[in-house]
């Protein structure tokens, strides 16, 4: 039956983990802006794509005129 | 439609500034320049995510100029290393995901970038560049070139880093912890089965909770103790008094059971109790990042200006530094920041951000210049008489009302209530202590702990916080932006309303005159402007303004019938003009619309209409507001409008005129004197006193991201009307903080009839206290909501 301590013990050392790094989160200023991520993450994938078919063109177009 | 308007900035195009590039449609050079930029670098995505999200660029030659001086730089940065620099920039026109999306990609505009990332709330983008690719002033000059033009003011000298106190989640977030935990822990004890198992792990697993309960007690709860200790050193019987006392007599009797074997404690309660009040407590917190309502004249001034050395060379300097006998230059759309003599020819000056009326002061070589006018025009050079801190308009700061960091003087609803509340918990539970110690010791303490516990004000200390912070919310998604809540508690108190007029009851568009009839030709127009030269009627003057300028001719006669209207006579022809009963031409009379008719040569020929320039529902919000509230006009103009305003506005209102802004504020103080708890509507820094002097001052804004006094609200113009509404919507929110008080007590009684007899278990204590919270949590959601659609 003593497994019941060790079975606590796990669990509160998983909460307190968890705590910590809600404490963390909080102090790095990650809930500070809650609306700009929500943005953010929905323009990042087209963006890339675009540019970095567009850079290639524009360095040619560069050496081109060079 | 969609093909009339500017493929940039979404404004009407005028067809012939009208633009064609790359098949789209530009209202102006501006918005195009920017789209080039953007196809250019291959940011045109900027116009996939909102249609017209941008800004015409304005013209900034040379304004920020002192951002070549390093020092000011420096007082703007953030952070500072050889390589990277970091500034924040308050950029106003950040509204949409396509500004997000552009400016977080100013990297690909500019080298020397390395990243930048917007916080839409504050509308502030923060910039990590390398000072040795570029500087802050090409960064500044590149947002504006796009249309994002940033803010900079003295207010951002000094800056530095703003501490962010984040405590309250810290708190919140350990008493979840231990609430939930100390939770998991209890059920079993709750359902006292007197089993092996159990009795086997008890002690184990009430010392664990009581181990748990030591973070919460001391570090989460913390704040009460202190607020306690504080009201009863003033003597002040305020709210936490008997919450701090419950927390700790909790905490005392369940060490005290669990020590002597006596029982679980209370533990799980008081963990909950914490962690529901600190909820209230961040419910209430609601804060506006993009407003600020602690704004003084350091965020309307620049923070550095063009100094003109003996020498003849150029430099910027701080504001601060400007001392008497410099000679500055102001440019175009420059503030100036200091009282002084004007040396350029001719200035003309606009006062809008002192007086809130946008009218052009010419000024003449040797006249005096105050800080706070805007030159318009051309570059104009001026000596200094004061430095900044002793110039008229920043002396208006030094009064005392902006002195005092007013410690909330009125007691809270909450605070109110507990007056009686405290004292009644405490002779309840003495009288029942000693009623008990005949019978039963033992049990006298028990029930003495117990009444303290269960009449621990949970619910009535969460009342308040929950109902005023959702009507602060709801009235935020109505563009009435409060301070905090208890602007709201204020709110329903006021029974004096004080209105500003100019920018505050009028709009600050000018005022349109039409023409309804016949069309006049030159010659009688000719004949009207002559006519109307020798009036000095308001009507008359806006008028003639208002007609082109034609061939002055002379009278022959002149008669003015005041009140009524002009009748001139010239070789020519004769002309009569005023109102209807004036020129004996019966017109459906629409007695809210000036007009002004006309009459040439005995032929009536129509009228000129003077579209109202006040806020549209003026007359119906005042005629709303009148039987519940003293309403008083406070101008600091002439009174040049009082019929109009008589006219229209109910008969008890007050109408004073000709006031400064010291007189105002004295004004309003004069009110309080008399036992007013008065409310200013206001714009502009002239009303700045009279807002901080009375007991809400509410700032009237167009456009709330930009400028207003500080105030404890900030009213979307567009919702002027509203505002009785507001007003009526206040009181209800005290009316529902007075029924849910009621149902707190309710809850009270039964809990205090449990302990007066000495029968309170912990379970019986961990059920009630939860479900008073969400009943009373859920009731005020419930009724404020309700209340708000109830138009």
């Amino acid at each position: 039956m003593s497994v019941i301590y060790l079975l606590i013990t796990i669990s509160i050392i998983v909460a307190v983990l968890f705590l910590g790094a809600f404490i963390k989160a909080v102090k790095s200023g990650q809930y500070d802006d809650d609306y700009t991520p929500s943005v953010r993450m929905l323009f990042d994938d087209e963006l890339v794509k675009e540019n970095s078919n567009k850079l290639i063109q524009t360095e040619k177009q560069k050496q081109k005129s060079i | 439609m969609d093909t009339e308007n500017c493929f940039h900035c979404g404004n009407e195009i005028i067809k012939k500034d009208e633009i064609l590039f790359d098949d789209k449609k530009f209202c102006c050079n501006g918005c195009k320049t920017v789209y080039e930029i953007f196809s250019q670098n291959d940011l045109s995505c900027y116009y996939d995510f909102q249609a017209a999200p941008g800004a015409t660029p304005q013209d900034i030659q040379g304004k920020y100029d002192f951002l070549d001086n390093e020092e000011i730089v420096t007082k703007l940065l953030e952070f500072q290393e050889n390589t990277t620099h970091i500034v924040s920039l308050y950029i106003p026109h950040i509204h949409c995901s396509s500004c997000i999306w552009i400016l977080e990609n100013l990297q690909k505009l500019q080298p020397g970038i390395s990243t930048s990332q917007v916080n839409f709330g504050e509308k502030k983008v923060r910039v990590t560049y390398n000072p040795e690719k570029t500087s802050l002033k090409d960064i500044v000059y590149l947002l504006s070139s796009i249309g994002y033009e940033p803010y900079i003011s003295l207010e951002n000298f000094d800056e530095g880093k703003k501490k962010v106190d984040r405590s309250l989640i810290y708190k919140i977030g350990v008493a979840f912890f231990c609430f939930g935990n100390i939770m998991l822990l209890s059920f079993p004890e709750y359902f006292e089965v007197e089993e092996y198992w159990i009795n086997q792990y008890r002690g184990f697993f009430r010392w664990l909770i009581f181990g748990l309960s030591l973070p919460s007690f001391i570090y989460s709860a913390s704040g009460y103790y202190v607020s306690a200790w504080k009201s009863i050193k003033s003597r002040m019987l305020n709210i936490d008094i008997p919450i701090a006392l419950g927390i700790i007599v909790m905490f005392v009797r369940s060490t005290v059971d669990i020590v002597f074997d006596y029982g679980q404690g209370f533990f799980d309660s008081m963990c909950g109790l914490v962690f529901f009040m600190l909820l209230g407590k961040l419910f209430q917190q609601k804060t506006y990042d993009f407003l600020s309502f602690e704004r003084d004249y350091k965020s309307y001034f620049p923070i550095a200006i063009t100094k003109v050395l003996p020498n003849g060379t150029e430099e910027s300097v701080q504001v601060y530094d400007i001392e008497k006998g410099d000679r500055l230059l102001i440019r175009n759309q420059e503030l100036i920041p200091v009282d002084g003599i004007l040396i350029s020819e001719k200035a003309a000056i606009d006062y809008s951000f002192v007086t809130g009326e946008a009218v052009q002061i010419e000024k003449k070589s040797g006249d005096k210049i105050f800080a706070g006018g805007k030159q318009l025009g051309k570059v104009i050079e001026m000596e200094v008489l004061f430095s900044v801190s002793q110039s008229y308009l920043t002396q208006l700061w030094s009064n005392d009302v902006f002195q005092k960091r007013v410690e909330q003087q009125h007691k809270t609803i909450t605070d109110r209530i507990s007056r009686y509340f405290t004292p009644a918990l405490l002779a309840l539970a003495v009288v029942s202590f000693i009623y008990w110690i005949f019978i039963d010791v033992q049990t006298a303490f028990n029930v003495f702990t117990a009444i303290l516990i269960v009449a621990c004000p949970c619910a009535l200390a969460l009342t308040a916080p929950f109902t005023l912070g959702n009507v602060l919310r709801i009235l935020g998604n109505r563009k009435f932006y409060l301070k905090n809540a208890l602007v709201v508690e204020q709110l329903a108190k006021v029974d004096t309303i004080v209105f500003d007029k100019t920018g505050t009851i009028t709009t600050n568009k000018k005022t349109s005159i039409t023409y309804e009839g016949q069309i006049l030709n030159d010659f009688e127009l000719k004949l009207l402007k002559n006519a109307l030269r020798g009036s000095n009627h308001p009507l008359s003057r806006r008028l003639y303004d208002f007609i082109p300028n034609q061939q002055k001719i002379e009278t022959i006669s002149f008669e003015e019938v005041i009140g009524k209207g002009i009748f001139a006579k010239f070789e020519e022809g004769s002309v009569k003009l005023g109102s209807s009963q004036f020129l004996e031409h019966m017109s459906e009379n629409t007695h809210k619309k000036t007009k002004v008719h006309v009459e040439i040569n005995g032929v009536y020929k129509g009228s000129y209409v003077f579209n109202n320039q006040y806020r549209k529902g003026l007359e119906q919000l005042f005629e709303q507001l009148t039987p519940k509230y003293q309403l008083i006009v406070l101008s600091g103009d002439n009174d040049g409008e009082r019929k109009i305003l008589e006219k229209m506005l109910p008969k008890s209102t007050l109408l004073v005129f000709n006031q400064k802004p010291e007189q105002k504020l004295n004004y309003i103080e004069q009110l309080q004197s008399n036992g007013k708890n008065v409310m200013m509507i206001g714009d502009g820094l002239n009303d700045a006193g009279a807002l901080a002097q009375s007991n809400i001052g509410i700032s009237i804004s167009e456009n709330v991201n930009v400028f207003s006094p500080a105030c404890d609200g900030i009213l979307d113009a567009s919702q002027f009307d509203k505002i009785a509404f507001f007003m009526k919507y206040s009181k209800n929110a005290m009316k529902t903080i007075y029924m849910s008080f009621g149902l707190s007590l309710l809850y009270n009684v039964v809990g205090l009839s449990f302990a007066v007899t000495g029968k309170l278990d912990p379970i019986v204590a961990a059920i009630i206290m939860p479900l008073s919270t969400i009943t009373i949590v859920s009731f005020v959601t419930i009724m404020t909501n309700v209340f708000a659609r109830s138009k």
